[in-house]
């Protein structure tokens, strides 16, 4: 079958190729990115980090590095603003964390935690003044291996303990108000009593529970109760009697660095009781009260700068709190300041994926149908916030596979390794990564074919996915993992390999791999603003970062084609909240296309309601007279009419609603404050995305990978690989074909080589750059890669279109794994990245030899 | 300006790649008398402290096509030279350490590591940046033309050092199979991982440079 290469079918924008505006000034080198401004006076800064895992600052003595001639000031952490509580947006209460990461620290929990910053004139007398501060320190026990902290007597991360632990809520008093959220999403505000502030707590297992170790079987202890982290349906153990197979499983995820090209580097003054600050964020509008809350400052007082952010995958979402020592330095010194992160310095600072051990039971029907699934899942997070990679796996996986009855428990353990949070599909990779291989060596035993496997297991329409909650399962909004698999599996010629694979060759032999995948798509509730100048261009304001997904322009497309707009016509702002953007979604967990599109059609949806309003009271009828089409508001068959240009000058004559002086009443505050920084201008229509929606969103990923192993060297190739998107409408086929095959191969790093290594005996990182922790390049992937997407709207949403950034990932890794288990046999690997030598020595060994429950080796 | 499409000078290349090795540049920084080891890549201002002027040199680089006078330390980095004294941001700096090419620029025509080349090493060679290669009138080099038609590249972080290198392979090898630009371009990481949208709009650039492509 050919490539399915023609998308958008009737619609003008929807579904068709251009090059986005944003490009021209990417090739020429004038897009700026945080690094790329000056101000004058700029004063530099670098950072003093800790040399050891766990410790306590005894004493700083600055004296020598203050006396120095271009030395402007020093930032330690008596100088950050005490963690306060603070109100969301959204009026939910965030509770300030005073165990949580502040940016600077006396007592450094990771090697490489910021201890202190000095400002000067360049870098050099920068780094010199860092070597003249005299730095006394105590160290203090730490763990870098989550195991290890379970352990009875085990070392633990912190001096409170390992584990993060929320207190069960009390009911709340009689006659007492809820506390916190006033605003319509106070998740707290429900009648029951705020939960309490999170506690560090020591968690301990017995010997007992780890007597099946030195087998390499993931020892499971008990877990806090915590209902995101517990759960079941169905009758699990019940199951597992009726089952063909069962298989009993322990697999290790890697973690890996972010390593977003561009570093966390900020640069950040004061003017006028405002902070400005240049840096990279998943958000333009999200990351401002995030530096207010940071900062404690009000969010009219934050002006952020993000026209170009050099990646993110999770990393960045608003932002990173780093950012808060240039700018509490520039008020200090009084002058600018630039914090160039040194890619080593991100390697401790700029995140990671948390490696997840998982085990896992499967009981399978003679079909292969997974009647039974036990699932535990063991997260390394580092020793700030839990990431949220270990609860997220257990419903990827439930809604993947769709397991009859399932009892699903995890622990997420803090160490003194650097802090983790959510990359590109987290808990959806490492939940798949743990399954696929053993779906793979099922359908081997049971003689199922590999793509049958998944059809009998995968999701179909609204199925449902995780623990009955009040009466009632979770469920999906729709799924057509089906088709993707047949039609991927039609195009990558699945049978016919298949049935020659694995394939010897000589010294080499071929094997093919299949994986389904999925994560969340879309979340609802965002607004769209967009201004008609009185010169007939529309403007659409745009709050989301800037990451080259293009999300951030091609979601306006849909408000221009139901305006009638000529693309060319068209403007979109973005990059700064100084320019008056809207809420907007942050351009992470896969949400922006769904989210946005939905706000995109809301507001296109309001202005031409609008329009028609201005036209007849200019022009006489009623609104439902007119109608907008070809950059004209127009009586309906015929009639007066006058062009958007005219209804823009219009529109400033009438005021209130029409030109922003009044913003719709739906919409957040911040699109209110922008509306009203933009009134007058011309027409301007506010809304706010309120279309119904059943279900959760997700998109799903049929993936198909070839591998070549040479057996003298263990070494490996990727010969082939097709990714069969189901994504709902496809917006943009380019940019998705780009987010599609870029987001499997940030998955096949995770497969074929990228990891971190780390000392155990000073709890060193080894791997702090790009030759040490090997994210893949392009001689890691075949030169031509495929992809295809089915196309179908999802029935949930006005637009039809769904996120893909996280749902391809799990698969690009899974896949590999499964072709190469293919062309070796399932007994040579318990870990991913799978390297040559782990291949070599399991083969001479006729079992893996990967010591697949050790961390960071 | 005009972007030249010869082929650089051989000696030329010789020389410039002698004046690279890894044994050359920490010679050169050892030679520039930095008393911070840690602190040889970073970014001194040149007139903010009198101490700092000790061992800067005014010398002359040909950037762009245009002679500039500048003033550097001896262990001055190009990309720190052309970032912060020439006010030239389109070479990024991704890690410093000649592991990824995001500030690859061409020297006498040939791609190199600007993070690894010592400005004072390039006093007698022609220096071409991103900002350099679209014609002064505007119009595009035809990898750049290729890239915008095909939506090529995601954050783009990467992107001028992708398109340094690959206009200086192209000089070399005009037609290549995917594969071979594929192994033409391997000195630059792409962490978007877009490497296949990349490699299908560089070719594209490639045909536009052949004059084979009709524009879409």
């Amino acid at each position: 079958m050919p490539n399915k290469t023609e998308y958008g079918g009737n619609h003008k924008l929807i579904g068709k190729d251009y090059s986005t505006m944003d490009l021209h000034a990417k090739v020429t080198g004038q897009a700026k990115y945080a690094e790329d401004y000056r101000a004058e006076g700029m004063l530099f800064a670098k950072l003093l980090l800790s040399p050891m895992p766990h410790g306590r600052v005894r004493r700083i003595d600055t004296s020598a590095a203050l006396a120095m001639p271009g030395v402007k000031g020093i930032l330690t952490v008596d100088d950050l603003p005490a963690p306060a509580d603070s109100l969301t947006d959204n009026g939910t209460v965030i509770h300030a964390n005073k165990l949580g990461e502040r940016g600077l620290t006396n007592e450094p929990l990771y090697q490489g935690e910021p201890i202190l910053a000095v400002a000067a004139v360049d870098e050099l007398t920068a780094a010199e003044a860092i070597e003249k501060i005299e730095l006394d320190m105590e160290p203090l026990p730490f763990v870098i291996d989550p195991l290890e902290t379970l352990r009875p007597g085990g070392p633990n991360p912190r001096v409170e303990g390992n584990i993060w632990y929320r207190p069960p809520a009390p009911p709340p008093k009689p006659g007492e108000a809820p506390k916190g959220g006033e605003g319509r999403e106070g998740r707290e505000g429900r009648g029951r009593g705020a939960p309490a502030p999170l506690e560090v707590k020591d968690w301990k297992w017995t010997e007992a529970d780890f007597k099946d170790f030195n087998d390499g079987k993931l020892p499971i202890g008990k877990i806090p109760e915590d209902p995101g982290n517990s759960w079941s349906y169905g009758d699990v153990d019940a199951a597992f009697k009726n089952a063909a197979l069962t298989l009993d499983e322990s697999f290790t995820t890697p973690d890996t660095s972010h390593h977003c090209l561009e570093t966390r580097t900020a640069m950040a003054y004061w003017q006028n009781g405002k902070v400005y600050v240049h840096t990279g964020t998943q958000s333009t509008i999200q990351t401002v009260p995030a530096i207010a809350r940071w900062l404690n400052l009000k969010p009219e007082q934050v002006v952020l700068v993000s026209e170009y952010t050099g990646g993110g995958f999770g990393s960045k979402i608003t932002g990173a709190i780093s950012l808060i020592i240039p700018a509490l330095l520039s008020k200090k010194c009084n002058a600018p300041v630039m914090m160039r992160v040194s890619r080593e310095e991100e390697t401790f600072i700029g995140r990671a994926r948390p490696s997840i051990l998982g085990r896992m039971k499967v009981g399978f029907s003679k079909e292969g149908k997974i009647i039974a699934l036990d699932m535990f899942m063991l997260c390394n997070t580092g020793p700030y916030d839990a990431a949220g990679d270990a609860p997220s796996s257990g419903r990827i996986v439930s809604l993947l596979y769709q397991p009859e009855n399932m009892r699903f428990r995890a622990l997420t353990v803090m160490t003194n390794t650097p802090p983790r949070s959510a990359q590109s599909s987290p808990g959806g990779l490492q939940g798949i990564v743990v399954m696929e291989p053993i779906l793979a060596k099922a359908a081997r035993q049971l003689k199922v074919d590999q793509v049958e496997i998944r059809k009998v297991n995968a999701p179909e329409g609204k199925a449902k996915f995780g623990p009955e909650q009040r009466g009632r399962r979770a469920y999906a909004t729709s799924a057509f993992l089906k088709d993707a698999l047949d039609k991927g599996a039609e195009q990558f010629n699945w049978k016919e390999r298949a049935a020659s694979s694995p394939k010897r060759m000589g010294t080499k032999v071929r094997g093919v791999g299949v994986s389904s995948s999925c994560y969340v798509g879309g979340s609802t509730g965002f607004d769209g603003l967009l201004l008609i100048k009185p010169d007939g261009r529309v403007c659409f304001q745009s709050g989301i970062g800037n990451l080259g997904t293009e999300s951030v322009i091609d979601v306006h497309r849909v408000a221009a084609e139901i305006l009638g707009v000529p693309w060319e016509k068209c403007d979109v702002c973005w990059g700064t909240n100084d320019k008056h953007l809207p809420w907007t979604c942050v351009s992470g967990g896969s949400q922006t296309t769904h989210a946005m599109t939905r706000a995109a059609h809301a507001v296109a949806t309001e202005a031409v309601q609008r329009l028609k309003e201005v036209a007849a009271k200019s022009m006489g009828g009623s609104p439902e007279n007119y109608e907008v089409a070809n950059e004209r508001v127009f009586r309906k068959g015929g009639g007066g009419g006058m062009t958007l240009a005219q209804a823009a000058e219009k529109a400033i004559k009438l005021g209130g609603i029409y030109d922003g002086h009044d913003a719709n009443p739906d919409v957040n505050r911040f699109t209110k404050a922008a509306a009203a920084a933009l009134a007058g201008q011309g027409f301007i229509a506010s809304a706010r995305d309120k279309y119904p929606h059943d279900g959760q969103t997700h998109s799903y990923v049929a993936t198909f990978a070839e591998v070549e192993v040479d057996l003298e060297t263990g070494k490996y190739y990727l010969t082939d690989f097709l990714a069969y998107a189901d994504v709902g409408t496809v917006l943009h086929p380019k940019a998705l074909g780009g987010q599609v095959l870029g987001r499997s191969t940030l998955g096949i790093g995770h497969a074929i080589g990228q990891k971190w290594v780390m000392d155990p005996n000073y709890g060193a990182m080894l791997s702090r750059r790009f030759h040490h922790s090997k994210p893949p390049t392009i001689l890691d992937v075949p030169a031509k890669m495929e992809w295809a997407a089915l196309d179908i709207p999802d029935p949930e949403t006005p637009v039809g279109s769904r996120g893909i950034g996280e749902p391809p990932v799990g698969g690009g890794c899974a896949a590999i794994l499964n072709a190469i288990a293919n062309a070796v046999g399932d007994e040579v690997f318990r870990r991913a990245p799978v390297y040559a030598d782990g291949i070599l020595l399991a083969l001479e060994n006729g079992h893996p030899m990967d010591h697949a429950l050790t961390a960071h080796v | 300006m005009e972007v030249m499409f010869d082929m650089p000078d051989e000696s030329n290349i010789k020389e410039v790649l002698k004046g690279v090795s890894r044994r050359k540049f920490i010679q050169g920084v050892i030679a520039g008398g930095a008393g911070v080891s840690a602190a040889t890549y970073l970014f001194r201002a040149s007139t903010a402290t009198s101490a700092a002027s000790a061992g800067e040199r005014l010398i002359t680089i040909n950037v762009n096509g245009r002679d500039r006078r500048v003033d550097v330390m001896k262990q001055e980095t190009l990309a720190m030279t052309l970032r912060y004294k020439l006010g030239l941001t389109g070479t990024k700096i991704g890690c410093d350490r000649a592991e990824c090419g995001a500030c690859t620029v061409l020297i006498d025509g040939v791609p190199r590591y600007s993070c690894s080349t010592l400005t004072h090493t390039v006093r007698n060679a022609k220096v071409l940046t991103i900002e350099g290669l679209a014609k002064e009138d505007g119009t595009l080099h035809p990898v750049q033309q290729g890239i915008i038609e095909e939506q090529g590249f995601q954050c783009a972080f990467c992107m001028s050092g992708f398109v340094m290198a690959s206009v200086g392979f192209l000089q070399t090898n005009p037609n290549p199979t995917r594969a071979e630009l594929a192994h033409g371009i391997s000195g630059n990481l792409c962490r978007c991982q877009d490497y296949d949208k990349i490699l299908t709009a560089l070719l594209r650039g490639a045909e536009i440079m052949r004059g084979e492509a009709t524009h879409a």
